[in-house]
């Protein structure tokens, strides 16, 4: 029952895009929701067309290039978030049958590649904007998500001692028996904090940090260059998210309901929980956030790798 | 506070006071008997500033300079017999130890290039009030660190607040921009570091300098900071205000004492009737008037809501400003609550204008308690939720405690009243000090807090809107009938039952509303504890329609002179927050 690839490509983009775009609708109504307020009600059943009406607005705005700013990298830069993002979600298994290439077998060291590359994205925006408020956002964004990264990429190592491959599908069929959130709980948290960092969404969205530095590294971009950085910055939540499910929470696997639905079901409700946080938190220093990882989530991840390959070498079989 | 005739000076204070302590130097020119008992002396130039180097000196009396202003005398005509002077400099000082003893000197000053030494190097507040007296009446200060002007551009020519500058925009050629002057304003704009003796580099590093401002969604309203940044750290930071500038002391010049009310509303715009009180207390002062009780009661419920509604204000944007996105949501909703009373009290929301000279502009309406008391049951709890969700979470801890601390001197020094001087720990308010309208039949607490931070002025702030409640509470149980504007020629507008029966009060009605009140000539002033610290309106009349010279003090003035100090070495983010926990509105800075 495997389908073309092309098909596959087409459909995955299709609805990522679609549920990015969704997403900075549906964010509004939940906050409002949150925030005894309504939120955007008015285009559309419930307000749902929103997401079109920006899109069509953002569109038709004028495509403006500040004078003072090196044009090509200045250009490149949301093309370069949006795109590793997107090809993140190519080892992403949705289902047992239903991925690009979740059977790679550099899989997951694959996304830690693109989420390396993402950092890409946003400092060459701050940097190209030739803007200080930008610049501080980028300087910002290079040090929290270099810092990130690290953690994220040994947080994960348990998971990948546990399932012995770096291929995607591989490991969500080894929790067949107990979703790895259960004895990964520790690589679970600090994962989900790198994550977090990595999108740069509340309440570690200090290279944005719109209280501090206006909008921080795409202080100078507008239009449709702008919208790419919102897009990216949803479809990362999306990335995360079905990360975090096809890691710790069991991929697709669920008794009843049908494998696609599951992995949905899941991501969307870690989804929500994205927004839950940013409606709560507010944002920590920079230095209080550099010192959260350093000090506790580095540790914190060496530990569990440690602990993980002790528990493995006592249950070796021989 | 009301006192019908002008005191005789020699009674006014028990000795050791400031007044005690000048009064019999040599250095004194004249005492002047002012209608509002505030001891006044007349110091000559070349004495002034030793004699105030004196008044500073015992260091335990922790004196303020609360104001410092100038009044234009060139045309005033009733002026007693008050020493010849074609500018007075008038320095309001107050001090915190002695029971809030107040003394106001004042130095007369020629009409020919009026110069006087500077006090900066005593009280730093000094300095901006100096730059202010400067640029709003060319007074030059001898010695003053960087005399420039504050609050109108600097390409300004004339000196907006003397009595020969134009106040009307048709007294003036109709303007025009040309390309030339637009390039001119906006080069006067730009930040020149060398101006204010800062380096563009150190021996191993370069600055950047930022500005934040005029337009930045944390500097609540249109004010400006020049940063000088290593990094992210703030090697040093430059204030810039004046954007906020209307003019509204010279305002105040050409409207009659009525008709000025409604411009004092917008001046802290948050605190709506609340900047009503200090003016109608100083007119009252300077007309004899004795408000009758419950329109006392009313006035002081009405402020206390206000208090209500700025604290919420302040608290929902304190925590939003360190990055928290829903709070201000509910606390505006809160707010709303509060508006709701107003509106059905007043017909207006936040500028109702409603104190009028002798009394207030309407009587409660019916329903008015129960509407009041339904709000009293109600925000206690939705407090105790807010505790939960901003004063307790660690990230809003961790980012506002030990962050922008000043010490009880050093708010003293910089002119700190209100929330921000309580939460060093100083107990220290003008309602229990001197208890104006019925305050003193109120029981009420004066919350503190120790640190000084800034986790510590949102402590204070939230434990006055607790206090606000039971004030407001006591107002509802105890209101009292009878008038709401007092029996006098003077109220305006004036009563109208016997309008219709007597040609006198008929005559009274129609020159009241046609030209307004004619206040009798001399000086008063009215102070309040407002929503951000002390506010004072000090009027001089002249004996006309109009005031001759209204000075309005402002508590957020001095607060924002601050911020360098309390900002150095700290990073931009702590900035945000030190801002957020000033708690000001720049109308409230500029005027």
């Amino acid at each position: 029952m495997t389908a073309p690839m092309p098909v596959i490509i087409g459909v995955t983009l299709a609805i990522l895009l679609g549920l990015a775009t969704f997403l900075t609708w549906f964010e509004r109504r939940l906050l409002g929701l949150w925030q005894d307020r309504y939120g955007p009600n008015r285009v559309g059943p419930g307000g749902i067309l929103q997401a079109v009406a920006d899109g069509i607005k953002i569109l038709f705005k004028q495509d403006w290039i500040p004078p003072f700013a090196d044009r090509g990298v200045f250009v490149l830069a949301p093309a370069i978030g949006m795109m590793t993002v997107l090809l993140s979600f190519g080892v992403v298994p949705v289902t047992a049958f239903w991925s690009i290439a979740g059977t790679l077998n550099v899989g997951l060291l694959f996304v830690l590649a693109m989420m390396g590359m993402g950092v890409y994205g946003v400092v060459l925006a701050g940097w190209a904007s030739n803007s200080k408020y930008a610049l501080l956002g980028s300087m910002r964004a290079a040090a929290q998500m270099i810092s990130y990264e690290v953690f994220m990429g040994l947080s994960v190592l348990g998971v990948v001692m546990q399932a012995g491959s770096f291929t995607m599908r591989d490991i969500v069929l080894a929790q067949s028996g107990l979703w790895f959130v259960v004895p990964q709980a520790l690589g679970c948290a600090v994962f989900t904090l790198a994550g977090i960092a990595e999108t740069h969404r509340l309440p570690f969205d200090l290279p944005e940090g719109e209280n501090e530095l206006g909008a921080g590294f795409h202080t100078e971009y507008s239009g449709m260059k702008f919208g790419m950085f919102f897009l990216a910055e949803y479809a990362g939540v999306v990335l995360v998210s079905a990360l975090l499910v096809t890691l710790y929470l069991g991929g697709w696997e669920g008794p009843l309901l049908p494998p696609a639905l599951w992995f949905a079901l899941k991501t969307s409700a870690l989804v929500c929980l994205f927004v839950l946080l940013r409606a709560a938190l507010p944002r920590p220093r920079y230095d209080q956030l550099m010192a959260l990882g350093w000090k506790i989530l580095l540790p914190l991840s060496l530990l569990n790798i440690a602990a993980t390959g002790a528990i493995l070498l006592l249950h070796a079989p021989g | 506070m009301i006192v019908a005739t002008p005191p005789r000076p020699a009674d006014l204070r028990a000795p050791a006071t400031m007044f005690a302590q000048v009064a019999h130097t040599p250095a004194i020119l004249a005492i002047e008997a002012t209608r509002d008992a505030v001891p006044t002396v007349w110091i000559a130039r070349q004495d002034a500033h030793a004699a105030l180097a004196r008044l500073k000196q015992p260091e335990a009396a922790l004196r303020m300079l609360l104001d410092l202003t100038v009044i234009d005398e060139r045309e005033r005509t009733h002026r007693g017999d008050q020493p010849p002077s074609a500018f007075t400099l008038v320095y309001h000082l107050l001090s915190f130890a002695d029971d809030g003893d107040e003394l106001r000197v004042k130095v007369p000053l020629p009409a020919d290039r009026p110069h006087a030494p500077t006090i900066s190097d005593l009280w730093p507040n000094a300095n901006w009030y100096e730059c202010e007296a400067w640029d709003l009446f060319g007074i030059v200060f001898d010695g003053h660190p960087f005399l420039r002007r504050l609050l109108t551009p600097p390409t300004w020519t004339g000196h907006p607040l003397r009595k020969d500058h134009y106040a009307r925009a048709t007294e003036m050629p109709p303007y025009s921009l040309t390309e030339d002057q637009e390039k001119r304003e906006q080069e006067a704009l730009r930040f020149d570091p060398g101006q204010w003796g800062m380096h563009r580099h150190s021996a191993n590093t370069d600055f950047m300098f930022l500005n934040l401002g005029p337009n930045h969604p944390s500097v609540h309203g249109v004010f400006r900071i020049v940063l000088q940044l290593e990094g992210e750290r703030i090697v040093d930071a430059v204030p810039d205000i004046g954007f906020h500038h209307r003019g509204a002391e010279k305002m105040g010049e050409r409207q009659s004492w009525h008709s000025y009310i409604p411009y004092t509303d917008r001046v802290d715009y948050l605190g709506g009737v609340m900047n009503n009180f200090p003016y109608v207390m100083a007119v009252e002062t300077l007309a004899g008037i004795q408000p009758p009780p419950r329109a006392q009661m009313i006035r002081v419920m009405l402020a206390e809501l206000f208090r209500i509604a700025s604290h919420l204000v302040f608290y929902g944007t304190m925590s939003q400003d360190v990055g928290q996105l829903s709070p201000v949501f509910y606390m505006f909703t809160d707010r709303e609550r509060v508006f709701e009373i107003i509106e059905a009290i007043c017909g207006f929301r936040m500028h109702p204008a409603f104190f009028r000279i002798g009394g207030v502009a309407m009587d409660l309406p019916t329903g008015w308690d129960g509407l009041v008391r339904t709000f009293l049951d109600y925000l206690p709890k939705r407090l105790d939720e807010y505790e939960k969700m901003v004063m307790r979470n660690g990230i809003f801890r961790a980012r506002t405690k030990g962050v922008g601390a000043y010490t009880v001197r050093e708010a003293i020094e910089w002119g700190v009243t209100g929330p921000g001087l309580r939460a060093c720990g100083l107990e220290w308010d003008y309602r229990r000090r001197a208890p104006y309208a019925c305050y003193d039949q109120l029981e009420f607490d004066i919350p503190t807090a120790a640190n000084g931070d800034c986790y510590d002025r949102v402590v204070v702030h939230i434990a006055e809107i607790r206090q606000s409640l039971r004030i407001v509470r006591q107002c509802v149980d105890n209101m009292p009938a009878g008038p709401i504007k007092a029996d006098h020629p003077l109220t305006t507008p004036p009563p109208r039952t016997r309008t219709m029966h007597d040609i006198e009060t008929l005559i009274h009605h129609f020159l009241n509303v046609s030209w307004g009140p004619v206040i009798p000539p001399g000086e008063a002033r009215g102070c309040v504890e407002a929503t951000k610290g002390l506010n004072q309106y000090h009027l001089v009349s002249d004996g006309g329609t109009m005031s001759y010279r209204t000075r309005i003090r402002t508590p957020s003035f001095p607060h924002l002179q601050m911020i360098p100090l309390i900002s150095r070495g700290a990073m931009i983010a702590d900035l945000i927050a030190i801002i957020g926990s000033i708690d000001f509105v720049m109308a409230d800075v500029d005027r």
